[in-house]
């Protein structure tokens, strides 16, 4: 189920001519456009539909055209400039994240071949040895953009927020950056054409079912389920998705590093927001799931299905799919608090990559050097001894002294501020001359008849009030 | 391979460059402009403002440590990065490398973890 000849390698790219370059760089570009007006309108209205609402159904066939009613609007507006800002820096702090999510487009899988005006191409605008860390250097060059525009407002919330999201994505930078080792010690190359290509028709299984030999899937979700679970968890901190917005906390921040931004620049900070959700959708396909390749019940009977233009749509599937789920996490889960979102960061994510990282290297060699039975066991028991000396050494949780309530406010140096008696039951206030009357269940019946005794009820309650 | 296929990197961020520029220029030209000097104060959410002086007031250090701990750990990544690519090739010796270099940055990181580097509050 190989279609290799159709494969883009490495050296297919850097030989268009340049009106197919301006042509490619311009399709992508209204692909990231198009994709942030129907991921804002799918967003909506998931959301809206998950919550019992009709969601956008005003503004065009099913509410589509709401996005761009909402960007024209915001473009009218008037673009205020704080009095304390650092003038420079805030005008031009929102273009950088937007920028550099869209750049992130340009090393984005596709499809294979094919031919477009007479001239064979990858449907990709390109592809270079180090295209992931193009991907990972455009995501953490958008970082400043944020930073800047919450430190150039000169007030209190952006700077927080800005600072908090620096703090966030740089956190869950190195958590997604350890979970896509695994991606390339298996692929052998960072060149997003080239993991699609490695993760091409899974092989026969050597083990079988009542005679049936299973297809080994080939998709590194399956595979390397470990790195996918951490990536796509990276995923929604790297692009402040719930339930990992904590910049834009409501509740605390405002809205975080955009409280001062109005008009265009507003709309760019959320622009770059959904272009970055959508490059982390179609990386996630890209490496995880097959990119632009059929899912398997489809090239089973379809041989067809990898090849043309075809590819295009499951690639957008499975973007569209992905999307989804961001939507969903955020319907369904609340937001963390900011401690318990870098412990997850930096205690959970960052040693259980390591550690499979290792697990996997170690499998993989001792699968390849073909070790005597004898070395294999000596290999495992060493492994299984290190594990346990450092679980034996590994500092214990020192228990935390028990002190009652009572002990802890005796405890408190005199001249502390006053503390209300814990069995406190507060009267009614001697301002408060309203007595509120007794409810009495209201006695509705068919006839209407109830409706007096609810007008008596009130009158009884406004003479108590007097 | 040559340095061509990293033309259409730049020429999309040209193009996103000229994008975003021409829209927040746009927006000044098309929207509306009427003073008001409450508008231009800091927000926050009604209350006299206490704004930020410029270039940032005072903020937790929490944050510079984490940016150090970054530091540290994408450094460890990009050490990464190049044996996992030729992890196929390198073999056993190759592994044992990096077995020692992911220990040496383990004993940094439970170094960290006993002082508290990692925790937030």
């Amino acid at each position: 189920m190989r279609f290799l000849t159709q494969d883009p390698t490495l050296a297919d790219f850097g030989h268009d001519p340049w009106w197919l370059i301006l042509l490619k760089i311009v399709v992508a570009f209204i692909f990231g456009m198009s994709m942030i007006l129907l991921g804002v309108w799918f967003e909506r209205r998931v959301v809206a539909r998950m919550a019992v609402r009709p969601g956008l159904n005003q503004v065009g066939p099913f509410g589509l055209l709401q996005t761009l009613a909402d960007g024209i609007k915001g473009i009218l507006k008037e673009d205020l400039l704080p009095r304390t800002a650092d003038k420079v820096v805030f005008f031009f702090a929102p273009t950088v994240p937007a920028i550099f999510a869209l750049t992130a487009l340009s090393v984005i899988p596709f499809g294979p071949m094919v031919s477009i005006f007479g001239v064979q191409t990858p449907l990709q605008v390109t592809d270079v040895p180090v295209a992931v860390l193009v991907v990972l250097a455009c995501s953490a060059m958008g970082i400043y953009g944020i930073v800047l525009g919450g430190w150039a407002s000169g007030s209190t919330y952006p700077l927080l927020g800005g600072l908090r999201s620096s703090a966030q994505m740089i956190s869950y930078e190195v958590a997604m950056g350890l979970s896509i080792v695994a991606v390339f010690m298996t692929a052998g190359t960072m060149s997003t054409s080239g993991i699609v290509a490695a993760q091409a028709g899974g092989s026969e299984a050597s083990w079988s079912i009542f005679g049936w030999h299973p297809t080994v899937p080939s998709w590194y979700a399956i595979l390397l389920i470990p790195s996918f679970l951490i990536f796509v968890v990276s995923a929604f901190g790297e692009t402040n998705r719930a339930p990992f917005d904590l910049p834009e906390a409501e509740t605390e921040l405002v809205a975080g590093y955009m409280t001062e931004y109005s008009s265009i620049k507003f709309l760019l900070y959320l622009l770059s927001e959904y272009v970055a959700m959508v490059v982390m959708s179609s990386i996630i396909a890209t490496m995880f799931l097959g990119g632009w390749r059929a899912p398997w019940p489809i090239t089973a009977f379809w041989s067809g299905a990898n090849s043309g233009w075809w590819p295009l749509l499951w690639f957008l599937a499975k973007v569209v799919l992905l999307l989804f789920i961001f939507v969903w996490v955020r319907a369904t889960l609340p937001r963390l608090r900011y401690d318990q979102f870098m412990k997850l960061g930096w205690k959970v994510l960052l040693p259980v990559n390591l550690i499979w990282i290792l697990l996997l290297g170690g499998l993989r060699v001792m699968q390849d050097e073909q070790f005597s039975g004898r070395n294999r066991w000596l290999i495992i028991g060493g492994a299984v001894v290190a594990v346990l000396l450092v679980a034996l050494l590994w500092p214990a949780r020192k228990a935390e002294p028990k002190t009652t309530l009572e002990e802890q406010m005796s405890a408190r140096p005199s001249g502390s501020f006053p503390l209300p008696p814990l069995d406190l039951q507060v009267p009614p206030s001697p301002r408060a001359k309203r007595v509120v009357a007794e409810r009495r269940p209201a006695n509705v019946t068919a006839s209407g008849a109830g409706s007096g005794q609810v007008a008596d009820a009130d009158t009884d309650a406004d003479e108590k009030e007097v | 391979m040559s340095l061509s296929a990293y033309v259409p990197i730049l020429a999309l961020f040209a193009l996103a460059t000229a994008f975003t520029l021409f829209s927040v220029g746009i927006s000044q030209i098309v929207g509306p402009k009427r003073y008001n000097r409450a508008k231009l104060e800091a927000y926050e959410c009604g209350i006299e403002p206490s704004p930020e002086p410029v270039g940032g007031g005072r903020f937790p250090v929490k944050f510079y440590l984490t940016a150090m701990l970054f530091i540290i750990f994408d450094i460890e990544i990009i050490f990464l990065y190049p044996w996992a690519v030729t992890f196929a090739d390198l073999g056993l010796f190759g592994f044992v490398e990096m077995l020692l270099f992911i220990g040496t940055v383990f004993i940094a990181y439970a170094y960290v973890w006993r002082r508290g580097g990692l925790d937030w509050d």
